[in-house]
């Protein structure tokens, strides 16, 4: 969610029960303007909190002209000093599937071991692989995977140019009640998937400026997210219950939406047999 | 197909009719015709004269006679065209009344602002239907909570003791926690909570947490149950029926010449439940979706539920009539799916400050072999320094009872209660059952640090709510077992226990369900059923003699038993 609107978002989310305190927020409006004009970001969101079992790592991104593709993740534990994640490439992304295992520890430091015994291709001889992961590249990997499969926005807050460029739409002005009630009018924020694969006839309906997305309703398995209206049923809010722990809010009418992580960082597995 | 091609015809003509005459008006305000308009004009004339001529006479559109009669024969052209005629008509006119300097430029605009006239003309006839959206309702329902009680029963209110607790108290700490439900909606559960006490005139009361749903979710409340209030509930329904099914197969055994085979397979027995105000059934909940809509009463829990629920993993729907599609399957809806969980959450998580609270039995040095199952308030509790709380576990104890494997608290022997159930039954069955080993939990009030480990996860996080201002932080504890449980200390002796999550058991490297049981056999197997090979020639040849033989020698014997007796 934008640091902008963070002392009033924070209180729309709090359905889920996690929020920050006060001393953090007050530590997070200071740092992130600071960070947005070290980094030169045109903004940053307070991406969410991964919780750990010794401290809890604290996610700010910043973005920049193009909404999509110039983002940065940085981390911190205290609210004040942040650190740059490394980007999640595909080798980070296999080592940290092998090795990480369990709950974070709170240490960016920590290593994971995994050690896989292969046999060479005439038998006889084994072969011991250790692959060896610190926590810092399992936290960019976890940030990576939250937002490439459940990062929300409402359908029309961005526009993409005919460049390409993807941009906050400034004439948005809000889903209806009726639109925000149903999982269609809200899209993934993260590389369309499912987009190529419609046909025509589907297609044809699509505004190329807005939906350039994937829609929340096509998601496997259905019924893989929550949505309810809280806070006096004037809040829109949906949780994923693929990611324990993310919650998208809207206030229908108005442009302000956002979503935060807090959570464990663990995806849940269980999905098929809990629905 | 011909009338819409006429229809488009007529379009078109009357765009050229129309701009004819605004070229007209135009050139008669002094402006140069081009070429291409000329050919519009001369377009039109020879429309008119290749017998496209109207002898309706329209009414009366002033001065310009020529006008008047380029519109009518458009009107000519096709019936279908009314509409855009009127509109032709009324653009023209306003054309003619307002004489502006360039028609040309101007007469879409003028077109559009005759269409919207018109248009707003009839929206106001259409009247907004008035829809009542799910906030209004909400609200007309909260609206309660804020009324003022009109009784001047406030002063003796003041001073008595309130079983209510403090919510904003406690809503700031878990703030400071990080753990809350956003400020307005906490004040919204304290009144609820408030309504909750005057209605059911509870003598303690607790905000106990929140348990999400995938529709809605649940606000839960604890309280303690009153002496002597017996839940009225009818004789469970499954005893009831198993006696009718008993008695009609019997009946049906003796009207039938040839009865069908009974079932050998005795179901276990069930495991009774603890009765209200002890073990798992200690506390009643009361749960509601939002604060202001009415409380809901769980029913208690039984340990076949609690057993079930250790087994399965399912998000709760939000409504508590549902149905629990799960495998195995839950004996019982959502209502008694989220009672099962709030007894397994509440046993897991509710913890205190060490000394806080102190065993009932003071002399119980006699019989410490039985389980402490009471705890009282100890007044001579200090306070646990903060710090201490949030760098050890020990400084924590548990104060809720431990959930035996069987499902209950108190461990119960089934094996002695069986045989009082069937009196009748055989004296062989007496003797079988082994004294089974009694399940014993961790008694009350055992320190935290005492948990066990699971998945490689310490169970218990602790930290301060502040690293900058630790003089005045709160010890914060969080489980990790149950993610979503949470727990606060802060001064001396203020500590409150809250959970808000989904109600799950964190499960470690995935969920993997029971297996269903053994298929039962169709039939005993033993030699009579198994099939043999068929004997050959010589085996039999084999057997005959060897059956012949025996019988000489029974008969030699008998042979000598008859020579004996002859002798004697």
């Amino acid at each position: 969610m934008d640091s902008q609107s963070l002392f009033f978002s924070l209180e729309l989310v709090a359905g889920s029960g996690n929020t920050l305190n006060v001393e953090q927020r007050a530590a997070l409006q200071t740092s992130l303007v600071i960070l947005q004009k070290n980094y030169k970001f045109q903004r940053v969101l307070l991406w969410g909190k991964v919780l750990g079992l010794k401290a809890d790592y604290f996610i700010a991104q910043g973005r920049g002209e193009d909404e999509m593709k110039d983002r940065k993740n940085l981390y911190s534990l205290n609210c004040v000093d942040w650190f740059l994640l490394p980007p999640a490439t595909v080798p980070l992304i296999d080592q940290v599937s092998s090795a990480a295992k369990g709950r974070f520890t709170g240490d960016p430091s920590h290593v994971y071991e995994h050690r896989d015994i292969r046999r060479r291709g005439d038998g006889d001889e084994e072969e011991e692989v250790v692959t060896k992961v610190n926590e810092e590249i399992r936290l960019a990997v976890t940030v990576h995977h939250i937002e490439e499969e459940v990062s929300v926005v409402p359908r029309g807050a961005f526009v993409k140019s005919p460049h390409g460029l993807v941009q906050i739409n400034r004439s948005f002005c809000g889903l209806s009640y009726s639109e925000s009630g149903k999982l269609d009018s809200f899209l993934h924020f993260s590389e369309p998937k499912n987009l190529k694969k419609k046909s025509l006839l589907e297609t044809s309906q699509l505004n190329p400026a807005i939906d350039f997305l994937d829609v929340l309703s096509d998601d496997i398995p259905k019924g893989s997210w929550s949505l309810q209206f809280e806070c006096g049923s004037k809040v829109c809010v949906l949780r994923s219950l693929l990611w324990l722990g993310l919650t998208f809010y809207h206030l229908p009418m108005t442009p302000q939406h956002g979503y935060i992580y807090i959570g464990d960082g663990a995806k849940n597995l269980d999905l098929a047999f809990m629905l | 197909m011909e009338r819409k091609q006429d229809s488009s015809e007529g379009t078109l003509q009357a765009v050229a009719l129309l701009k004819t005459t605004m070229l007209k008006q135009s050139s008669k305000s002094g402006l140069n015709l081009n070429p291409a308009a000329d050919k519009v004009m001369v377009d039109s004339r020879k429309l008119r004269s290749t017998g496209l001529h109207s002898d309706v006479s329209m009414k009366d559109t002033p001065t310009e006679l020529e006008l008047t009669e380029n519109v009518c024969t458009l009107a000519h052209i096709s019936v279908k065209l009314s509409y855009s005629y009127d509109h032709l008509t009324r653009v023209l006119i306003k054309v003619m009344d307002e004489q502006p300097q360039d028609v040309v430029d101007v007469i879409e605009d003028i077109s559009r602002d005759v269409k919207r006239a018109l248009f707003e003309d009839k929206q106001s006839i259409l009247r907004d239907l008035p829809q009542t959206t799910a906030a209004e309702l909400l609200a007309e329902q909260q609206r309660p909570l804020f009324s003022r009680p009109e009784n001047n029963e406030q002063e003796d209110e003041l001073q008595q003791e309130t079983p209510l607790p403090n919510v904003s108290e406690i809503a700031f700490y878990l703030e400071q926690a990080g753990v809350g439900l956003g400020r307005e909606e906490m004040q919204r559960i304290f009144l609820a909570l408030k309504q909750l006490v005057e209605s059911q005139e509870l003598l303690c009361c607790r905000l106990w947490g929140k348990i999400l749903g995938t529709v809605s979710s649940y606000i839960v409340a604890e309280a303690e149950c009153r002496e002597g209030e017996e839940e009225e509930e009818p004789i469970s329904d499954e005893a009831a029926e198993e006696e009718e099914r008993e008695t009609e197969t019997q009946e049906s055994d003796e009207n039938e010449m040839d009865p069908l085979p009974q079932s050998t397979y005795k179901p276990p027995p069930v495991v009774p439940k603890e009765p209200i105000g002890t073990g798992t059934n200690k506390c009643v909940y009361y749960v509601c979706k939002e604060p202001g809509l009415p409380w809901v009463k769980l029913p208690s829990v039984s340990p076949a539920q609690i057993a079930a629920a250790r087994q399965i993993r399912k998000f709760f729907n939000g409504k508590l009539e549902a149905p629990v599609n799960s495998y195995p399957p839950f004996p019982g809806n959502e209502a008694n799916y989220l009672r099962a969980q709030i007894a397994r959450i509440s046993a897991g998580t509710q913890v205190s400050p060490q000394g806080f609270f102190q065993t009932g039995e003071e002399e119980g040095d006699e019989e410490d072999e039985a389980p402490r199952d009471s705890y009282e308030v100890n007044s001579d509790f200090e306070g646990v320094p903060v710090n201490e709380m949030a760098e050890s576990l020990s400084t924590w104890v548990h104060h809720g009872h431990h959930i035996l494997p069987q499902g209950r608290c108190i461990w119960i022997n089934m094996a002695v209660n069986s045989e009082d159930l069937n009196e009748e039954g055989e004296a062989e069955e007496k003797e079988e059952p082994d004294e089974p080993e009694p399940e014993v939990g961790p008694p009350l009030l055992t320190p935290l640090s005492q948990d066990v480990e699971m998945f490689n996860t310490p169970p218990w996080t602790s930290k301060m709510s502040s690293t900058l201002t630790p003089q005045h932080a709160v010890a914060v504890l969080r489980s990790n077992l149950w993610p979503g449980a949470f727990a606060y200390a802060c001064g001396g002796k203020k500590f409150e226990n809250i959970y808000v999550g989904w109600g799950l058991k964190y499960a470690g490297e995935g969920y993997s369900p029971p297996l269903p049981p053994q298929p039962q056999r169709e039939y005993p197997s033993d030699s009579e059923i198994t099939e043999a090979l068929d004997p050959s020639l010589e085996e039999e040849q084999a057997l005959k003699e060897v059956l012949e033989e025996q019988q000489d020698a029974q008969e030699e014997l008998e042979d000598t038993d008859e020579e004996d007796e002859d002798d004697g």
